[in-house]
């Protein structure tokens, strides 16, 4: 599974440079009580999520219809056949990529800039910090909800509400009135999650900027260095793997995304993701082969993301330990 | 800043361009923390309004304040009470979270107070299931759930969203106990103590913090989630974000309600949140950055 091939090349990173670890090897009385007190996190980890994965692989290739009980048997390939076939399923990929990419890249940025302007000393930094990370305490659940009811709704949102007082203000009573969600759905969907997940690139990319050696930036600036030249050859490439780290994490969160799809939408309007796509084959079409083929799709998909995530936070692990 | 090198007059009129950017750019910090904030204060100020001005267009900013959302989201007028849900979520959230400390301290010692061979391995295999996409594995689960009876049953969501959050416990909870200072350890061994006592005398003491970080991080994960709760929950084990979609109706004035009921259903989460806030990004991140 796509467990065993990921951890298998990791045997390489070094064991916490040595120092940590203690030979356990040679006794083996010694090292099964070593081992015991890991097992049962290892044993209920493997059994409440490996096995119903290998559930749904086998699924994957029955045919099971719960509204057709009677026609149940080995489908071989035809539920992969049928979910490639299929332009919904088809479309959601494409969303599902637009979605994350557009997200990450952007809360990224924003996350970026904001975690600049933190990482400097000014009247109520700490006011400022927690006002920036309250969006991403909010039930997602009840984000999805303020936005589609209170901003976006086209008859009394908060958008639509300060462009009426906006033109209002130049005397004007014809202010546009887009209805977001309609004409935009996908970008609406993005713009919540956006501003849910920018407080979480922020907080990463500042840890990242308050452990840069400040000596070599002093260093540079007596140098004559301008602010520019700092950013662009000293903190730029310390932060690198953060802003992977940054970026690697929040689009496996991001893909999964269920909530705001389900709220903000319901999938309509060509916004429905993987995961919504599987949802809605299981829950409303009751096609059991077919949402599990899907889900065996979500799960390559997201290992191909897994294995530069998992890449990533090895090598930050790696500069921790030495 | 002042070098030899530098000349007095040019230094003191970069220290003044200096100070005049820097209050440029905390005003610009300022202007982003204040936009960030605004979703959220609509939703709070739209709550404290009445159905009416909570439904006007211009908005209606400076309308009187009153509770009667919230008196709402109580069940006044409806009669259907919240409690039932918010029971629900408490009882998923704080049963898992105990759950998740009682199996990933021992894990985490014995991955790096007293490490396993392999341990990194063993560490990648939690982080990758984490990389599982929950919907992957959601039909065996909802069927095996069908015929053992568990369905709608608030201890198939603690099973799973312990499930959920282990990895990130054990991630979180190696990097704090790795603090602990390997000396005291090793005389706490040579005295003969066990591993009850080295985990409760000597390990529990120093990472207390980041235990109890570790397990806000995982109430607040767990209080969130939606997708296992809206497919294998009913009316009887529904949690507080199901009844929360739940609260939206097709007829009639219902904004300020539901900004009643999502700021009542987010309070639990701000207030770990802003809790845990200085070991947020260390959980977050799967304790790879500090």
């Amino acid at each position: 599974m796509s467990t065993t091939s990921i951890t298998g090349r990791r045997s390489r990173v070094s064991p916490s440079a040595g120092q940590s670890a203690r030979p356990a090897a040679g006794r083996p009385r010694g090292a099964w009580s070593l081992r015991a007190p890991l097992l049962p996190a290892l044993i209920f980890m493997i059994v409440v999520t490996q096995l119903p994965f290998v559930g749904t692989l086998v699924i994957s290739f029955m045919r099971w219809n719960a509204l057709d009980p009677g026609n149940r048997g080995f489908g071989g390939l035809s539920n992969y056949a049928a979910a490639f076939d299929d332009p919904a399923l088809r479309s959601s990929i494409v969303t599902t990529v637009l979605l994350t990419v557009a997200v990450v890249l952007v809360s990224l940025l924003l996350g970026l800039v904001l975690a600049l302007l933190l990482d400097r000393r000014f009247l109520g930094r700490g006011v400022v910090r927690t006002m920036l990370i309250t969006p991403f305490l909010v039930v997602p659940a009840a984000s999805a909800l303020l936005w589609k009811h209170a901003i976006y709704n086209a008859s009394y949102g908060l958008l639509n509400g300060s462009l009426t007082w906006l033109w209002s203000l130049f005397g004007s009573s014809h202010a546009p009135q887009p209805d977001w969600l309609s004409n935009t759905p996908l970008i609406a969907v993005e713009i919540s999650l956006i501003w849910q997940w920018t407080p979480f690139m922020m907080l990463i990319l500042l840890a990242g900027l308050q452990s840069r050696p400040l000596d070599v930036v002093e260093a540079a600036r007596v140098d004559g260095a301008s602010t520019w030249q700092v950013f662009r050859y000293l903190t730029f490439p310390h932060l690198r793997r953060y802003l992977e780290l940054a970026a690697l994490l929040g689009s496996i969160y991001v893909v999964q995304n269920f909530d705001a799809v389900f709220t903000l939408t319901s999938g309509g309007l060509g916004t429905a993701n993987l995961p919504y796509t599987v949802y809605q084959t299981f829950y409303q079409g009751h096609d059991y082969g077919q949402a599990s083929a899907e889900g065996v799709l979500v799960v390559i998909c997201t290992i191909l993301l897994a294995t530069f995530a998992l890449r990533t936070v090895s090598s930050l692990f790696r500069e921790e330990s030495l | 800043m002042t070098t030899a090198a530098t000349t007095l007059p040019a230094a003191r009129r970069r220290e003044a361009s200096a100070r005049r950017n820097g209050a440029l750019l905390g005003l610009l910090a300022w202007l982003c923390g204040v936009l960030f904030f605004l979703p959220f204060a609509w939703m709070v100020l739209t709550s404290l309004h009445s159905e009416s001005a909570a439904a006007t267009n211009p908005p209606s900013v400076g309308a009187g304040l009153t509770l009667q959302g919230y008196r709402e989201f109580f069940g006044a007028g409806s009669g259907v009470s919240p409690w039932p849900p918010l029971i629900n979520s408490l009882t998923a959230s704080v049963a898992s979270t105990l759950l998740v400390l009682l199996l990933s301290i021992p894990a985490a010692y014995a991955l790096s107070i007293r490490p396993v061979r392999k341990w990194t391995d063993v560490m990648f295999f939690f982080l990758s299931t984490k990389m599982l996409p929950a919907v992957a594995g959601l039909l065996p689960i909802y069927l095996i759930a069908q015929n053992t009876g568990m369905l709608d049953n608030i201890w198939l969501l603690v099973i799973l969203y312990t499930s959920m959050n282990l990895p990130i416990a054990v991630w979180m909870m190696r990097s704090f106990l790795a603090e602990v200072p390997k000396e005291i350890l090793e005389a706490a061994s040579i005295d003969g103590a066990g591993l009850l006592t080295t985990l409760g005398r000597i390990v529990a003491p120093v990472a207390a913090p980041g235990i109890a970080a570790t397990a806000l991080i995982s109430f607040i994960f767990s209080w969130n989630e939606l997708l296992f709760a809206r497919v294998l929950t009913g009316v009887v084990a529904g949690t507080a974000p199901v009844f929360l979609t739940g609260f939206v109706t097709s007829q009639g004035l219902f904004l300020a309600k539901v900004c009643a009921a999502a700021v009542c259903i987010s309070v639990p989460v701000l207030v770990a949140g802003f809790a845990a806030q200085d070991k947020l990004v260390q959980g977050l991140s799967l304790g790879a950055v500090k």
